[in-house]
């Protein structure tokens, strides 16, 4: 009954949701979710000797998981405002908590990139040791990280971001190297540390809506309804909301991870294996910039214009401090540890510059990150399989030793140094000139980040790979077949969103309006805040004076 | 015909299929197979400029704008849109017409010169892709398409210039360029992100004349040309972006003639151009404008590495500060209004310095691999055509009529002279000291090299394996190159005399084709007046004057070559400067220096002192105190997880709390 009442406010929300219907008849996100649950108990019950087995239903229910991640793809409506494929299932019926599992354009290309990087980050390991439980965390892992970008219920939100934590330690701790136990109990503190704001503000939050008239003293954990409820009675106070905003803004912070709450990063990078890395880097890291888009901003657009200009400090710092740093690093997963570290800076700042190029280009970004990164780390991973070391200084002449391999890795490098044609750029570009438009002094020092990347990127690579190679270095092993089949599918898609980014912009801007939307109505009586842009000026002018020219 | 409006993607469409190919099967194609490949597809690609070049002369007024869009490209941000299209009009032709004509010579000349290198078919995969990418650049209907290829052309650089890269130089040179075109286009992106935040575009046609910028402050304008121009400098080694091009010598010596001298490096003046519209626009005050600066660099540009260039011994290097120096003519030109001069400059060019090059990597070629001109002498001999070829080049770059670079020079020195005040006659006579320098340093090299004493006997007995190539004639006298290496030489050789033909400076008959024909893409441009007719010839002959003292200077120093003790006379002449020369004003060293210096230091710092030491010294000392109270606390828990967590459960039940409070 308490329930009931959060309906009709659900539907408000999203009036065009006719999609509804149709995700009764078939709960495509559920099944998302439960598919790698299965997949993970199945392995679980083969025998431990025969980890081959384990290794088929991992690549099946991942594979499968793919499948319907395209499907998905496929079926979304990119004109549609709101969300699509939703569907609710009763949990916690006393506070109101729900299983409202939905996805709109923000949250369709983390589901799809998340679909995409398991099963290669299964293909990548086949040599690992006691594969039939690598098997079962990888497939819980992607359960969690799936659960995490379709909930939208607060509770059910944060139950997913924390069950992520467990996998991935595990992973960390079970096949990583050297130093991986405090790596991973680091990284497990410290994110679970950020977390604690996040719980503690989800619940005032729940407890506020409780409380307030507007409820009727109902309980609800959902987004769109507590979103919705702070936007138009204004019931929370200005410290309230931000107090809030700080709360959710320093758990995503630290999952980002911005500067300075990011020394887990290499630690947990460098140590994790090397699918935990590009599952890492691939996606986890983005469930902290997507929860300032999806929850920290459109709950607390006040707020979040508020605290917009020490954002987008951070994060020009993180760009700016990541790559100088990167540049020291003696590790080649460090190095790219913090390249991660300057180009979720570009995340952040684009967020934060609260326009529509700085959203789509953060968005954008996201995926090309999870994409281009990935490629680093699979052949960083591939080096120290056959090398037992990542030290670039133990490295050299692999371009002649092994040329298909380092010309994968070159083609990634230049990809992630953010060269036109990669999907890199096309984040990049568009971020930056969507904080040039209201922000412009951060966009100018953000945009040293270009040259510092390409510093510490090309530099890397000439010392690794450049020259002509000793020792082992002269006898490596060439990529494999398989090995290939990795790298490429990234590799190819990042360079088709480089020329045709057009299917990812379509289906992300919907929601990015959306968004602008909720931070229009959530600042309301706000006279012009910085995140709104006049249109230009001169252009209608000029067009003139162009035409009359040519008359 | 005038489908080849429509079809002008085919042009960088062709050599990026080539480069595919040739990349993913080249080494089961073979080795002079790959490099037939890549020359017949840019060669298409030129017959095509052709078709589109009669299909472009066919249109009048505005169809001689044609833009072409093939997709979207960014589409779905907000205001911010880009097509992935292309803008066919009489400067996009211009440039590609040069850039495959030139560019099918240099596949050709490399299929002979890369003969026997392992890396054989990568290499015409690089050239091809090279091709393409500038072609998109020349092409792009807006800023950001021709930035595409401009990082394009600056990855084919990076490629091809630490191609060898087992020779650490090599690499570090490659690098080297990358980077410092990277700041350039720091400039380059920031000038965009400007332009779009003030017009809301970046589309080409939409900055056709300078009329076309009004209502955004003349300010504002000057600040985006000089963003653009700044990425202009990176990407046409202007001081102090330069310091990449001589090193970019590293590279195998066709690339330095396609990409270090006739077309990648003349894209900074395509840009300026291309953007002639903010440019003209813009005004500080004073008289001083976006052009001061540009033509102030270029003169700089021109003079300084001219200078340099007399000291330097290695033949290619020569060539690179040549190259330098007469960058530094284009964008004098440019800075001053006349962009037609400096586009004129950059086809002759184009075509002298391929020559000069394509003839330096034939004796390079002939020399086995020896590239120090104090170790050559009389080749002339020996290699007849590369001799006769490369003696044209000198002559057009000196300034000697009727070849080509005596045209061009004239007219930007004329133009120069003509913009205006004494700033105008100031840079016409640096212009004139940099090509008394020009006539002198290229003579010094043509002596050296190929007339005089024969001092190549010593080093050919042992083969250095400098370009890096294996050669089965290893020993012996020095010898000509094979045809496919030869007969692009006889191609330059003879545009290098007739190209200046392009744009003669008569008005009666109308001879300024080349001025006539860029009109509709320099709209709106500054018309020079060029004085009367007696001055204009008076200033032509000082030119020729200045040129051919230039060559007599040479001619006495060198005329037997070097003496004896191997000591260049210029050396003990110039005395201390000679040092200062030599290092091109020590500005590699100085970068070096600071690199190694407090830019390590620096960043060390960071990376240890503050990351490593206080940001995570501090997480460790906060998780390392929580350890220990735990510990003290409660002796029976540990397990470091549950003590964190312990913590963390009693910091978050206080949180809940406060909040709760504030809630009610």
């Amino acid at each position: 009954m308490l329930t009931l009442a959060t309906l009709p406010e659900r539907f408000i929300q999203h009036p065009f949701n006719f999609q509804h219907q149709h995700a009764r008849s078939f709960p495509l996100l559920t099944a998302m979710i439960l598919v790698p649950l299965l997949g993970a108990l199945v392995a679980m019950m083969l025998p431990k000797s025969r980890p081959e087995y384990a290794r088929i239903v991992g690549f099946v229910a991942t594979m499968a998981t793919l499948g319907m991640a395209v499907f998905l793809l496929l079926n979304f409506k990119s004109s549609m405002h709101g969300f699509q494929f939703a569907e609710s299932h009763e949990w916690i019926k006393a506070l109101g908590v729900r299983f409202d599992f939905s996805v709109d354009g923000v949250s369709l290309f983390m589901v799809v990139l998340t679909a995409v990087l398991f099963p290669i980050g299964l293909l990548a390991s086949t040599n690992v040791d006691n594969g039939r439980s690598f098997v079962v965390w990888m497939l819980a892992l992607e359960m969690s990280v799936l659960g995490v970008f379709v909930a939208r219920d607060l509770i059910v939100f944060f139950v997913f971001f924390e069950l992520v934590l467990v996998p991935m330690y595990f992973l960390i701790a079970g096949w990583g190297h050297g130093n991986n136990v405090y790596a991973a109990t680091k990284f497990f503190l410290y994110t679970m540390a950020g977390s604690a704001f996040l719980f503690a503000g989800i619940l005032t939050v729940g407890v506020l809506y409780h409380r307030a008239p507007a409820s009727g003293g109902a309980w609800t954990f959902d987004a769109g309804t507590l979103t919705h409820w702070i936007a138009s009675s204004g019931a929370i106070s200005q410290t309230t909301g931000r107090l809030l905003f700080i709360g959710f803004a320093v758990a995503f912070a630290v999952k980002v991870p911005l500067f300075p709450v990011h020394t887990w990063l290499p630690d947990a990078h460098t140590e994790a294996p090397t699918a935990g890395s590009v599952v890492l880097a691939g996606v986890m890291l983005k469930m902290g910039t997507y929860g300032f888009i999806r929850f920290a901003i459109p709950m607390f657009p006040k707020a979040a214009i508020w605290a917009a200009p020490t954002m987008l400090t951070l994060s020009v710092i993180g760009i700016i401090y990541g790559a100088i740093v990167a540049t020291m690093q003696p590790d080649l997963k460090r190095l790219i540890a913090y390249s991660s570290v300057a180009h979720l800076g570009f995340v952040v700042m684009g967020t934060f510059a609260l326009t529509t190029q700085g959203l789509q280009g953060g968005l954008f970004t996201m995926v090309s990150h999870g994409l281009t990164t990935g490629a680093l780390f699979l052949i960083v991973g591939m080096i120290y399989d056959r090398r037992h070391t990542r030290k670039i200084a133990d490295l050299g002449g692999l371009w002649k030793s092994v040329p298909v391999m380092s010309g994968l890795f070159l083609a990634a490098t230049f990809a992630s140094i953010g060269l036109p044609g990669f999907s890199g750029f096309v984040g990049e570009f568009t971020s930056l000139i969507g904080t040039f438009v209201t922000r412009r002094w951060w966009a100018v020092a953000a945009t040293t980040g270009v040259i510092l990347a390409a510093i510490y990127l090309l530099w890397a690579y000439q010392r690794a790979f450049t020259g002509e190679p000793e020792g082992d270095n002269a006898t490596m092993k060439e990529i494999t077949f398989r090995e290939i089949a990795t790298v490429v599918p990234l590799l190819a898609l990042s360079l088709f969103l480089g020329f045709y980014p057009k299917p990812l912009f379509d289906r992300t801007q919907t929601a990015v309006q959306d968004l602008m939307t909720q931070i229009e109505d959530g600042t309301k009586g706000d006279h012009g805040h910085p995140g709104y842009r006049e249109p230009h000026p001169v252009k209608a002018a000029s067009v003139e004076a162009k035409s009359g020219a040519q008359g | 015909m005038q489908r080849f409006l429509d079809l002008v993607w085919v042009i960088p469409a062709l050599p990026a299929l080539g480069a595919v190919i040739v990349l993913l099967f080249g080494k089961r194609i073979g080795e002079p197979k790959a490099g037939y490949i890549a020359t017949a597809t840019i060669g298409t690609s030129f017959v095509w400029s052709v078709f589109t070049f009669f299909a472009l002369q066919s249109q009048h007024g505005e169809g001689r704008h044609h833009v072409y869009n093939l997709w979207k490209w960014f589409a779905g941000t907000g205001d911010f849109h880009v097509n992935f299209g292309f803008l066919v009009d009489p400067l996009s032709v211009t440039m590609i017409l040069f850039v495959t004509g030139i560019g099918t010579l240099i596949h050709l000349y490399s299929v002979g010169y890369m003969h026997g290198d392992p890396r054989y078919s990568r290499f015409f995969a690089y050239l091809n892709l090279f091709a393409a990418s500038m072609l998109v650049l020349v092409l792009g209907s807006s800023f950001l398409m021709t930035f595409m290829g401009w990082e394009g052309v600056g990855l084919c650089s990076y490629l091809l210039i630490s191609f060898w890269f087992e020779k650490n130089s090599a690499a570090v040179a490659g690098k080297k360029a990358f980077v410092t075109n990277r700041v350039g286009d720091f400039g380059f992106m920031l000038g965009m992100f400007l332009i779009f935040s003030k017009f809301g575009t970046l589309d080409y046609v939409r900055f056709g004349s300078h009329e076309a910028l009004t209502g955004v402050s003349h300010t504002t304008v000057t600040a985006m040309a000089l963003l653009l121009f700044v990425g202009a400098m990176g990407k046409s080694a202007q001081v102090p972006l330069h310091i990449w091009l001589p090193d970019a010598m590293e590279g195998p010596t066709p690339v330095s003639a396609l990409i270090h001298a006739a077309t990648m490096v003349t894209a900074g003046v395509f840009l300026v151009s291309r953007a002639h519209a903010f440019f003209d626009f813009s005004a500080i005050g004073n008289g001083i404008h976006a052009g001061t600066v540009v033509a102030w660099v270029g003169a700089i540009t021109a003079l300084g590495a001219a200078t340099v260039a007399i000291r330097q011994n290695d033949i290619k290097r020569v060539l690179a500060y040549s190259t330098l120096s007469q960058l530094g003519y284009m964008f004098l030109a440019c800075g001053v209004g006349a962009y037609t001069a400096g586009l004129f400059h950059m086809v002759t060019h184009a075509f002298f310095k391929a020559l000069l090059f394509l003839g330096s990597g034939s004796v390079i070629h002939g020399m086995h691999h020896e590239q120090d001109m104090r170790k050559m002498g009389g080749l002339r001999k020996f290699m007849p055509i590369t001799g006769a070829t490369f003696i044209i080049g000198w002559l057009a770059i000196a300034g000697v009529p009727p070849f080509a670079g005596f045209w061009s020079k004239d007219e930007i020195l004329a133009k120069a002279f003509f913009s205006g005040g004494a700033q105008g006659k100031a840079l016409w006579a640096v212009g004139m000291l940099a090509a008394l320098l020009t006539a002198f340093y290229m003579t010094r090299q043509v002596w050296m090299v190929f007339f005089g004493n024969e001092r190549f006997r010593d080093s050919l007995a042992d083969d250095h394996g400098h370009d890096g190539h294996d050669d089965a004639n290893a020993q012996g006298d020095p010898h000509e190159s094979p045809i496919t290496m030869t007969l692009p030489l006889l191609v330059l050789g003879a545009l290098s005399i007739v190209g200046g033909f392009l744009s003669l400076p008569f008005t009666k008959p109308n001879l300024e084709f080349l001025a006539r024909w860029l009109e509709p893409s320099l709209e709106g441009a500054k018309d020079i007046h060029p004085g009367a007719f007696t001055s204009g010839f008076l200033l032509s002959v000082g030119a020729v004057v200045v040129g051919i003292i230039g060559i007599a200077i040479g001619f006495t120093v060198y005329k037997r070559g070097l003496p004896d003790d191997g000591v260049d006379p210029v050396e003990t002449k110039l005395g201390p400067l000679a040092n200062v020369l030599e290092n091109a004003y020590f500005f590699d060293i100085g970068l070096a220096k600071f690199v190694s210096g407090p830019a390590t230091k620096f960043a060390t710092f960071l990376a240890e002192g503050i990351d490593r030491k206080t940001i995570d010294g501090a997480v460790n000392g906060v998780g390392r105190t929580v350890k220990e109270a735990g510990d003290g606390l409660r002796r029976m828990q540990t397990g470091l997880v549950r003590n964190y967590a312990l913590g963390i459960v009693a910091g978050v039940a206080m949180l809940i709390a406060y909040m709760w409070t504030r809630a009610i």
